[in-house]
């Protein structure tokens, strides 16, 4: 690929991105806002694949935007939101919001911007036609990183078990002690006097 | 030509365009949630240009977990905000002071 059509794409994707970053923060209503997060996810993807991280960036477009916007869309669309109590801030916190944008754009621009930062790296040579991205993430992932991948799949259990026990409506049917009515318990319920008269005597 | 710094630049309007939009949307607890999100895209594209310019493909195992915890991270947010919503049937902020904080 040609480095003007590099540049191009970078520029073309990029601006995208911010775009519809932007239009995330200011629309009014959140299934847009949902769906301007979806394009910056996939303009995003498209800079990883610019920078030759193709597994990642399937995995962004397929995980983020397969999954989890999936999820944010239906959860919007779900709930029955009052849409101009949520707007009723905005125009006092506008310009609060874009102050401290343009503070930390001009800061971290001052920072990162200038050859101090870093020194001039120049855009790397493209890996060979038969260099794998997967091949070489997998062998990294489980061979130095496999105790934190293990451990990023217990956080997934963790999180699958905590969003089912978090939003589930129906009939428990497993049988578990309630100690707090256990220890509670006083002798009138458990024990009941019966008075009965005496039998008589059979002679 | 492209460099380094190009991408830290985009990163870095992107990481500024969440953190405003934290402030401005600070009753939308939805849009909160989504801003999250863009900052860590911001911060995975830091990860991913480092790694590609450094040629460490290191950075790209750290964003693979930045991903895991942030769908985690989604997940649970859109549960406890379910909740939230059942209970209160509204998502402003401003009315979870239940705990008196």
């Amino acid at each position: 690929m040609g480095k003007n059509l590099i540049e191009a794409l970078f520029f073309i994707f990029s601006s995208v991105a911010l775009v519809s970053g932007s239009m995330v923060v200011v629309s009014k209503h959140p299934v847009r806002a949902v769906l301007s997060l979806v394009l910056t996810f996939f303009a995003t993807g498209a800079l990883w694949i610019l920078l030759e991280a193709e597994f990642l960036a399937l995995t962004l477009v397929l995980v983020y935007v397969g999954a989890v916007m999936v999820l944010f869309l239906f959860v919007v669309m779900t709930l029955d939101i009052d849409l101009a109590f949520l707007r009723e801030g905005f125009a006092r916190f506008l310009p609060i919001g874009i102050l401290v944008a343009l503070l930390v754009i001009g800061g971290l621009i001052f920072a990162v911007g200038k050859g101090e930062f870093y020194p001039h790296v120049p855009f790397p040579t493209p890996f060979p036609a038969d260099y794998s991205n997967i091949k070489t993430l997998g062998s990294l992932l489980y061979s130095e990183y496999l105790f934190p991948f293990e451990i990023a799949g217990v956080l997934l259990l963790v999180a699958i078990i905590t969003a089912i026990s978090l939003t589930f409506r129906g009939r428990r049917m497993s049988k578990v002690q309630d100690i707090g009515v256990q220890t509670a318990v006083t002798k009138e319920d458990r024990l009941t006097m019966v008075k009965m008269p005496s039998e008589e005597r059979v002679s | 030509m492209i460099t380094l710094h190009y991408y830290l630049i985009f990163s870095a309007i992107l990481f500024s365009i969440g953190l405003a939009g934290i402030f401005i949307n600070r009753k939308n607890l939805i849009v909160l949630l989504m801003c999250v999100e863009l900052i860590l895209l911001a911060v995975n594209t830091n990860f991913i240009a480092f790694s590609r310019f450094l040629d460490n493909p290191s950075g790209q195992i750290f964003v693979f977990f930045i991903l895991t915890v942030a769908a985690a991270e989604s997940a649970i947010g859109l549960a406890i905000l379910v909740v939230l919503f059942r209970k209160l049937r509204s998502i402003n902020v401003e009315t979870l002071d239940t705990l008196k904080g």
